[in-house]
Parts: structure tokens; C-alpha cells; sequence
């Protein structure tokens, strides 16, 4: 656990405060994100942590102690560090790279060797490989991935790392903030992590912290950030697109309608067809008994028919499942020119439903559907 | 580490039939007679000649990297290009005036001789350990510092490693062209082969003045391919080289 109390850092000659009184907690396990726009004072903010950067006010706490009457050799030994930069010893080679803090701290060979190697495989480089390239040997990506392996080397409970991920390519970018998110998924270690990209914070954060010219501007939960910005300059970091992004930020799950109207294939079509017109519906989804999607049937098919659904029901193939996020299933919807997406679980089994009604509500949107077909299917159960 | 291509063999092939010719011309004008009646002052002089280079070398070394590493530390740090200016303009005065200098202070012997090759190699190391050290990343110092290095540990296994390649080919200048400025010391009384250059000179003796400079341009080029060499043992494979 890190404990910020009105934490104010001013240089010599400044004229005003590069960070100023800023008080946050970012409880144990949890990834901080501090973002802000360039001179907001993030990085100070990181810096001072680790003692990088004297405090001119203001307390610091790390796990319940005090750092400044800890050595600060001995704090940073603790607290993993990575920059952007990266900054791997050209000199030396992968693994001694990574045994830097390790070294510092009188591990044996044996220990560090194994160590290094465990290291290697968790950021998914072959230990065999690489272990002994030279930075200059490595591309960007590798020479991140050892960066971050070597912040982590001597298991430190917290680390401060600054946009780690920032000289990167879009796409390289993804797939380590992935991995780097896997390995806190296991790790669960409490972090503070710098960056100027507000789609990354949104990613990474448990917790952002937003800053501008020194002060904290608003400091939860992503959702809390894009939902009700504290204020304007809030509002605008976000960007105009936060309801967007706040698609990102939940599943399928949390915005679907569960227990969606549907009809069973053993059911007569006269019937169902009577109660469709009664309900204004369209277009009806069919389930089997164990609630296993079959697809959907329209008036149309049902008119004059005089069989159970099943003989005319049409298949659904686009489905999807609730751990997937929004966006992904709204791009979905969108591609496949659909009105609504079912979410079914492993076994074909209906979960819930998704239409632009839910989303619209969902985001915020006062979206009126009028006249509607699949709008106006609701949590309503089984429609005979 | 196999730079030379073909093209370096052709030259060194050239080199040889060079010397070799150069060699049978002077020989035929008897330039060698001396060579050949007075091996051992040769010998003699040869060897208090290494003594002046490897005595100021060492020094000078010393002194320099001492000197070179403080002007990078602290508050000194912030005059960094007035720092390596001013060094700049040091090593233009001429070698000859130095030991001039020195002579009006300390007299005249061997003393006079080794102290003039000091200050006069110091220039260089110091440029370029000081050159050397400033132009280490500053993001593999702030790694370091955040890693929890101390202040020591930052400077000798991060900043020194890094700076190695500049700070020996500083020292490998200032030992080569001490080999040549230790020639001079003949002229405040220091010995070494000098003597034999600065009599042939005086004389009009071609014989004579070979038989020192020969001697003196050899080592020269001996030294500098031994701390080329030696660099390729010291200097960490994953730093690259040259420019």
C-alpha cells in the first residue's frame, strides 16, 4: 500500500509548485495509473516515491512505513523501477541486466541464474536465447520485456514504472500491456503506473489518478473517470468520445438483458404468432427447453402455419459470449448489420441479449425507439 | 574483431616492400653503419626512453582518471561545456612549450623530463574521460540510481563501463604521443633516444638521427596496436564501437 498525504514537491526557484498537495492511497495489489498532460508533475509524483526526487512537504508512506526515515538505497532496492527509456545496460548482457537488484542484494549465483531464467519465461522470451544477447542484440520489444523483468527481479511488492510501454508500436504496445497485465493477474503486486495515454490508463487502472499543473485533479475508478468527470479539464482529457470508452470497460454481462422474451420450438406457431401481434413483436427468439438458442422466427413465417416453431425457425449463427467486452460486441453488431446480439455460454445456452436499446441506456444515450422490433423485447420470459 | 578487409592487406603488403626498399637505399648510403657499431647504446637508450614513457604514462593515467571522473561529479557537473572547453584550449599549447615551462621551475633532469610528459599527457585523458562520462545515457544513471545503486556503484559499473571505449582511446592518444614528446626530454637533460635524434640533427648526421627515430616511430606504432588490443579485452562486447 502506498499513502500520499498532501504531498507537495516545489524546485528551487520554481514558481510554482511542481506537485502540490497531492493525497492519495492506492491500496495493495491495485495498479495506479497517474496521467495528465506533459509538465502535469506525474512523473515528480513517481519520483518521489522512491526518493528519486527530494519531498519539500507532505508524508509518504510505503506498506504503514515512512519513507524518509528509511535509507533511500535500501527503499529503492525494494521498489521495482522501469522507465521508458528502458535504460538496460549496454555493457552488460540479458542477464546481468536482470541480476542487477539481485546482485545488489547478495543473492547467490545459483539463485539469480534461477531466478533470471524464471523471469525470461514469464515475459515470454526463451531464457536459452537470450539470456546472454547484449541490449544493442535486442528489438524494442524484447529490450521492454527485459526492462519490466528486470524491475521485477528481486520480487519487490510495489513498483513505479514510467510509460514502459511508450516507445513502443500500437500493436506491440497491445500485446505487452496484455502480458503485463497477465502477470499482475498472478504477481498482484500494487503499482503506480505513468502514462500520457488516456486509452492505456483506462486499460492498465484499477485506479487513475488524473493531474494537471501539479494538483490532482480527480482520482477512481476508469468507469467513475469517464462517466462523471470531475470537472472540465477532466471532461476534455477524456475526450469526447468517453462514452466510447467506457464500452471498453464492461462486458457483455453487465449490460445484457437477462431472461430476454423467446419462444420454445415445441411451441404451436398459431399461438405463438397470436401473441407476437398482441405484443408487437416481429421477430421472436426461439429456445429448445434446456434454453439452448435454436434461432429466431419473423410474423411472416408464422402466418398461416400450422406446425410448432421448430419447423420454421430461422438459425441465428452471430452470437456471443458475456465475458466478452462492449465494444467488441457493438463493433459486432454493427458489422453484421444486426439489431440485437444473443449471449450464450459454452453450451449454446441463452445468457441474456443485447440490443441498441440496452447499449443506448447503458452509455447514457435518451435513444426513443419507435415502432420498434427487437426494441421491444424485454425481460419478459417465456412469451406463452 | 576482423575489420581490414583485402583492401588492408594490400596496404600492409605495400608497407613492407616500402620499408624494405627504403631500408636497401639506406643501407647503401651507409646510413646504418651507427645502427650496426652501437646496438647497445641504442639498447641503452631505448629502455630509458620506455622508462620516461611508462613512468609519465602511468602518472598521468592515474592523475587523469582521478581528475576527469571528479570534474563530473556535483556541483562541478554543471559547468560541463566550460569544463570541456577549457581543455580543449589546454591541449593547443605546443609540447615544446610545456617542457620549457617546466624547465624554468624545476631545472633541469630526468625529474624536469617526466614532469613535462605528465602535464602534457593529462590533457588528453582528462578530455576524454570527462567527454566519456557525459555522453553515458542519461536514463542508464537515472536506472541505476532508481535500481538502488549508490553514487559509487553508479560510476563503476555504469558510467566507467560506458565511457571505456572514449576514456582508453584518450589514454591511447596521450601514450602515443608521448612517445614522440619524450623524444624532447633530451633537450632539458632527460635522456632517452632523443639523443641520438637531437645529435644526428645537430650534426648533420643522417646515420645517427635514423638510428634514434627509427626506434621512436616503432614503439609509437607498437603501443598503439598493443592498447588496440587491449581494448578489445576491456570494453564490454555489447558496447559499439567506433565512429
Amino acid at each position: 500500500m502506498i499513502e500520499l498525504n498532501h504531498v507537495t514537491k516545489i524546485y528551487p526557484g520554481a514558481a510554482q509548485p511542481a506537485v502540490d498537495s497531492v493525497s492519495l492511497t492506492v491500496p495493495e495489489g491495485e495498479i495506479c495509473v497517474f496521467i495528465g498532460p506533459s509538465g502535469c508533475g506525474k512523473t515528480t509524483l513517481m519520483r518521489l516515491i522512491n526518493r528519486l526526487i527530494p519531498l519539500t512537504s507532505g508524508s509518504i508512506s510505503v506498506n504503514g512505513q515512512d519513507i524518509m526515515s528509511l535509507d533511500p538505497i535500501e527503499l529503492r532496492r525494494h521498489i521495482g523501477y522501469a522507465i521508458q527509456q528502458v535504460g538496460l545496460f549496454p555493457h552488460m548482457s540479458v542477464r546481468d541486466n536482470i541480476a542487477t537488484v539481485p546482485k545488489l542484494l547478495g543473492w547467490t549465483k545459483a539463485k539469480i541464474d534461477e531466478r533470471v531464467n524464471e523471469l525470461l519465461g514469464l515475459v515470454n522470451l526463451d531464457a536459452r536465447e537470450f539470456r546472454d544477447r547484449y541490449p544493442r542484440q535486442l528489438s524494442g520489444g524484447q529490450a521492454q520485456r527485459i526492462g519490466v523483468a528486470r524491475a521485477m527481479a528481486a520480487n519487490p511488492p510495489i513498483m513505479l514504472m514510467d510509460e514502459p510501454f511508450g516507445a513502443i508500436d500500437p500493436i506491440n504496445r497491445e500485446v505487452l500491456q496484455d502480458e503485463f497485465l497477465r502477470i499482475q493477474e498472478k504477481m498482484k503486486k500494487t503499482i503506480i503506473f505513468v502514462t500520457h495515454d488516456i486509452n492505456e490508463a483506462i486499460k492498465m487502472g484499477q485506479r487513475i489518478a488524473l493531474l494537471n499543473e501539479g494538483r490532482l485533479v480527480q482520482a477512481g475508478p476508469p468507469d467513475t473517470l469517464l462517466k462523471r468527470p470531475a470537472n472540465e479539464f477532466a471532461k476534455s482529457f477524456v475526450g469526447a468520445d468517453r462514452v466510447l470508452k467506457r464500452l471498453n470497460l464492461l462486458r457483455v454481462k453487465d449490460a445484457m438483458i437477462l431472461n430476454p422474451v423467446h419462444c420454445l420450438d415445441e411451441d404451436p406457431s398459431a399461438k405463438v404468432l397470436e401473441q407476437m401481434i398482441n405484443n408487437d413483436l416481429a421477430f421472436l427468439i426461439v429456445a429448445d427447453r434446456d434454453l439452448r438458442l435454436r434461432g429466431y422466427v419473423n410474423q411472416y413465417d408464422l402466418r398461416g402455419h400450422k406446425g410448432v416453431v421448430a419447423d420454421v425457425v430461422r438459425k441465428l449463427t452471430l452470437t456471443v459470449s458475456p465475458e466478452r467486452n462492449l465494444k467488441e460486441a457493438l463493433s459486432q453488431m454493427l458489422s453484421y448489420d444486426l439489431g440485437i446480439l444473443v449471449a450464450v455460454d459454452k453450451e449454446g445456452r441463452i445468457q441474456g441479449m443485447l440490443n441498441s436499446t440496452t447499449l443506448s441506456a447503458l452509455v447514457g444515450s435518451t435513444y426513443d425507439e419507435r415502432g420498434g422490433h427487437w426494441g421491444r423485447i424485454t425481460a419478459a420470459g417465456r412469451i406463452l | 574483431m576482423k575489420r581490414e578487409g583485402r583492401g588492408g592487406n594490400y596496404l600492409t603488403m605495400l608497407a613492407v616492400i616500402l620499408a624494405f626498399a627504403l631500408g636497401v637505399e639506406a643501407q647503401r648510403r651507409g646510413y646504418l653503419n651507427f645502427v650496426r657499431q652501437n646496438p647497445g647504446d641504442i639498447y641503452r637508450l631505448l629502455i630509458q626512453h620506455l622508462q620516461l614513457v611508462f613512468i609519465s604514462g602511468s602518472i598521468a593515467v592515474a592523475l587523469g582518471l582521478t581528475i576527469g571522473i571528479v570534474l563530473t561529479r556535483g556541483f562541478i557537473r554543471r559547468y560541463r561545456e566550460m569544463t570541456l572547453n577549457m581543455l580543449g584550449v589546454c591541449q593547443t599549447v605546443p609540447s615544446l612549450a610545456v617542457i620549457a615551462i617546466a624547465m624554468t621551475y624545476l631545472g633541469i633532469g630526468r625529474k624536469t623530463a617526466i614532469f613535462a610528459l605528465v602535464v602534457y599527457s593529462l590533457l588528453p585523458i582528462i578530455r576524454n574521460t570527462v567527454a566519456g562520462i557525459f555522453q553515458v545515457d542519461p536514463a542508464l544513471v537515472d536506472a541505476g540510481h532508481g535500481m538502488g545503486m549508490t553514487s559509487r556503484q553508479v560510476l563503476f559499473k555504469v558510467e566507467i563501463p560506458n565511457a571505456m571505449y572514449i576514456i582508453l582511446t584518450g589514454i591511447r592518444t596521450a601514450i602515443v604521443i608521448n612517445v614522440g614528446t619524450a623524444a624532447m626530454s633530451f633537450l632539458v637533460g632527460g635522456g632517452g633516444l632523443g639523443d641520438l635524434i637531437f645529435s644526428g640533427l645537430a650534426m648533420v648526421d643522417a646515420g645517427l638521427m635514423l638510428a634514434g627515430a627509427l626506434p621512436t616511430a616503432c614503439l609509437a606504432i607498437l603501443l598503439n596496436w598493443s592498447f588496440e588490443r587491449l581494448e578489445n579485452l576491456i570494453i564490454s562486447p555489447g558496447i559499439p564501437r567506433g565512429e
